[in-house]
């Protein structure tokens, strides 16, 4: 086990369980107060897309909007495939077919 | 004393109880098995050993959190702070979980507290959220819950990081697209509103822009706190109208 890596993994773990624990200690019988709550609701949306954008548009570092890149093809028809199954397991499974193919046939 | 004689009584009245929260978590756990072998899958993907893998779902327990680490390890060398400063980030969202969880548990010793609170996951608060709804909380429920994600998550992962170790150049196949594609699966239904679209665009667009200019992988930190104050804000706004 490489040190470095160990440090990530326990890093990971306290910080998680900090998230899990701090309200449970903290807060008793009153809430959160409400600029947090709005601030916490907008969270998941800008992390998931901050993580989504770069790797579908710059896959090489460098921006790519041509056919030839095929994380942005592929990642535009998982996002509709998302939008009309409301599914994640066939989301996954189609996405990863159209990679493949584009992969095996290089459109 | 006053521990011990209610960790006693979790022992024995929570029993029934503990069995219900396993019961009731069975049918949801099945969706968590193809993001477990995922997670498996991925991390050997990116050169974790399948021990490190394994360890970091035992400890960590944050799927989100695992995926985004895995695709920063996978890009390049990344201090560990960032990691962990992201890991924060992405798991802000349990605050508010156990804030509304607190007001159910304060009774409880703070042993209990910690064992539940590291078990919380969605799955599991939203289970135990509904018992609360139904009959009440109970301890034992949650702690039969938890339980049950916490070891099919781990023996998922495993199992995935043995089949990684099986696929000789995973990056060939396109593998790595597995991780963009289901963060648009949990994406694309968050964007049911104007605020949730607007935060979205920010988000990309400042997180492009980042990775292009900015240093490391500041961007995620950056692009996420900028977009999620800028909806905090706009609804602070819709409110007032």
């Amino acid at each position: 086990m490489r040190s470095e890596i160990l440090l990530i993994i326990l890093g990971m773990a306290a910080a998680t369980f900090f998230t899990r624990f701090a309200c449970l200690a903290l807060f008793n019988r009153s809430g959160v107060p409400d600029w947090l709550k709005k601030w916490l609701k907008h969270v998941p949306t800008a992390i998931l897309a901050s993580l989504i954008a770069p790797a579908l548009l710059l896959p090489g570092g460098s921006l790519d909007f041509s056919p030839d890149n095929h994380y942005l093809l592929a990642g535009c028809v998982t996002a509709v495939t998302a939008y009309k199954t409301r599914s994640v397991i066939a989301t996954i499974a189609l996405g990863l077919a159209v990679m493949f193919a584009l992969r095996w046939f290089g459109v | 004393m006053s521990t011990a004689r209610t960790v006693s009584n979790l022992n024995i009245e929570a029993v029934p109880e503990f069995r219900a929260g396993v019961r009731d978590s069975l049918p949801v756990i099945v969706g968590i098995v193809p993001f477990g072998l995922a997670c498996g899958i991925m991390g050997v993907t990116v050169g974790l050993t399948p021990l490190e893998t394994v360890l970091m779902s035992a400890l960590v327990f944050a799927g989100a959190a695992q995926f985004a680490a895995i695709t920063m390890l996978g890009v390049g060398p990344v201090g560990w702070g960032m990691i962990v400063l992201t890991t924060l980030l992405i798991n802000l969202r349990h605050l508010l979980m156990g804030a509304s969880l607190a007001p159910y548990m304060s009774r409880l010793p703070v042993s209990v507290k910690a064992l539940l609170a590291f078990g919380m996951v969605d799955e599991t608060y939203a289970l135990t959220m509904d018992r609360v709804r139904q009959k009440g909380y109970d301890a034992g429920y949650q702690l039969g819950s938890n339980l049950s994600f916490y070891v099919v998550w781990v023996t998922s992962t495993a199992a995935g990081a043995h089949l990684g170790e099986r696929i000789a150049n995973p990056l060939a196949w396109g593998l790595d697209f597995a991780m963009p594609a289901m963060f648009l699966a949990l994406l694309v239904p968050r964007l049911t509103d104007r605020t949730g679209v607007t935060v979205c665009a920010i988000a990309a667009v400042v997180a492009v822009l980042g990775a292009l200019y900015l240093p490391g992988k500041w961007y995620i930190i950056i692009a996420c706190l900028a977009a999620s104050v800028a909806g905090g804000l706009l609804e602070g706004k819709n409110d007032a109208q």
